[in-house]
């Protein structure tokens, strides 16, 4: 029944280009938490604006992102815009497809933080000589950013797991390509995954513990 | 009237949509049976974490590995240590099992802070007007608990019905990799693409519906 005798030695030997592949990973993931955060404010912007067209848009957006795949809205970006004649490469794709969905779902989650910022503290601001602008930088954005803190590093960590997707639509050179490459050439399927899953584990807890230091550093009172 | 409108010609016919339709059941199915093994292993697990919170320490630990890695890379992982032991596992089962797990991990969490919502008063008083440790568990903690555990449940439940894209890569032919062979048929992606998300975007709209339904009555009740 158990004949199979499992040989590291040759996913070890993968480990440096893995490693290689990680960065990748990673890098991919931090940019696509940049521009899902920027666009994720636009989005919030757009949807407190007055004019219901950029609501209708903003509100599309988010619903489009947290009720399909990810890896259908990697699909539409990879396949979609091939079609019309916009081809972009697989990594490309993977970032536009998870910058799409980080936006949505940070949308939402900032949207919860700025509720949970009562009114009257502007107004109180405001009273006490303050600008609009200055009562937003000194009262309202850093309370927002110790309510948004915890959901920005749990995105992140679904970052990093999203970019794995990229494998499907044809990416060889983050983490789970570079794996799937050597796997084709090796057959050393479990060996070699089982490495990658111990630095996908070992970089989401990286990430966790550096938000934790950054967020006792930050939020001292 | 569209006879000479090249933009309205399409290849898609009906049955590329029962195609479709067939992988969009394959999705569901896929969705009820871990849905159903996950939230049997994470009630049962989320009750340890709450009601033993020292000794099943490990329990956390172990779970916390299925959050931080990749479903995917769980698949392939699953799909070829069946291999490896020589078990006889449809793809489907495979698919299944591995999802289930994956939901129990997040599931045990649900429920663990579902417990812990339930005031230590309120299971103070339950014992001291005589219920039993499991009286005290099954019509005070459990009640409260899933009140407050469901709409996490219920963003489970569609998260899950999403994550069900990933097991094309063992092969089975789901919503998204059906109308991934009828693109390569028709090589028309953008419009079967569409309907796919419009597919799995009605079944979420579907069932956070019945959810907001369920709570509502939950609510009169109370």
């Amino acid at each position: 029944m158990f004949d199979y005798t499992f040989q590291w030695r040759t996913a070890f030997r993968a480990l440096p280009d893995m490693l290689e592949g990680a960065v990748v990973t990673f890098e991919t993931a931090a940019l696509s938490m940049i521009f899902g955060i920027l666009i994720a404010l636009a989005l919030l912007a757009m949807r407190e604006a007055p004019n219901p067209a950029t609501r209708a848009v903003a509100g599309t957006w988010v619903s489009i992102a947290r009720n399909t795949p990810a890896l259908f809205q990697i699909y539409i970006v990879y396949f979609g815009l091939g079609a019309i004649g916009m081809h972009v490469s697989s990594w490309a794709a993977l970032l536009a497809g998870i910058t799409f969905n980080n936006a949505g779902y940070l949308a939402e989650n900032f949207r919860g933080g700025l509720k949970a910022i009562p009114d009257t503290q502007v107004r109180a601001a405001r009273s006490l000589g303050m600008s609009s602008f200055q009562a937003y930088r000194l009262v309202v954005v850093p309370q927002l950013l110790r309510i948004v803190f915890y959901p920005i590093t749990n995105q992140m960590v679904w970052a990093v797991l999203m970019t794995s997707l990229g494998v499907i639509v044809g990416l060889n050179n983050d983490l789970t390509g570079v794996t799937q490459d050597y796997n084709v050439r090796t057959f050393r399927t479990f060996e070699l995954f089982a490495l990658a899953a111990v630095l996908y584990y070992l970089i989401a807890k990286l990430i966790v513990v550096i938000a934790r230091l950054l967020a006792w550093r930050l939020f001292r009172y | 009237m569209f006879s000479n409108g090249f933009m309205f010609s399409t290849s898609f016919t009906w049955n590329d949509l029962l195609f479709l339709l067939q992988g969009a059941w394959v999705t569901l199915l896929l969705t009820f049976w871990s849905m159903l093994l996950g939230t049997v292993m994470g009630v049962s697990c989320g009750l340890l974490r709450a009601l033993l919170p020292r000794a099943t320490i490990p329990l956390g630990w172990f779970l916390d590995i299925f959050r931080s890695v990749p479903l995917l890379i769980q698949f392939v992982l699953f799909n070829s240590l069946k291999s490896i032991v020589g078990l006889d596992w449809s793809a489907f089962t495979v698919g299944c099992v591995v999802l289930g797990v994956y939901v129990a991990a997040f599931c045990t969490e649900i429920v663990r802070s579902g417990v812990l919502s339930v005031p230590q008063n309120l299971r103070l008083a339950s014992r001291s007007l005589g219920m039993t440790y499991w009286q005290d568990l099954r019509y005070v903690v459990m009640p409260l608990a899933t009140r407050v555990a469901f709409p996490g449940w219920l963003n489970l439940s569609l998260s899950a019905m999403k994550d069900t894209a990933l097991v094309m890569w063992i092969g089975i032919i789901e919503l998204l990799r059906a109308s991934q062979a009828i693109v390569t048929r028709i090589q028309e992606p953008l419009l079967v693409l569409c309907i796919a998300g419009l597919i799995y975007y009605l079944i979420s709209l579907v069932v956070s519906r019945l959810g907001a339904q369920v709570e509502k009555r939950w609510q009169q009740n109370d």
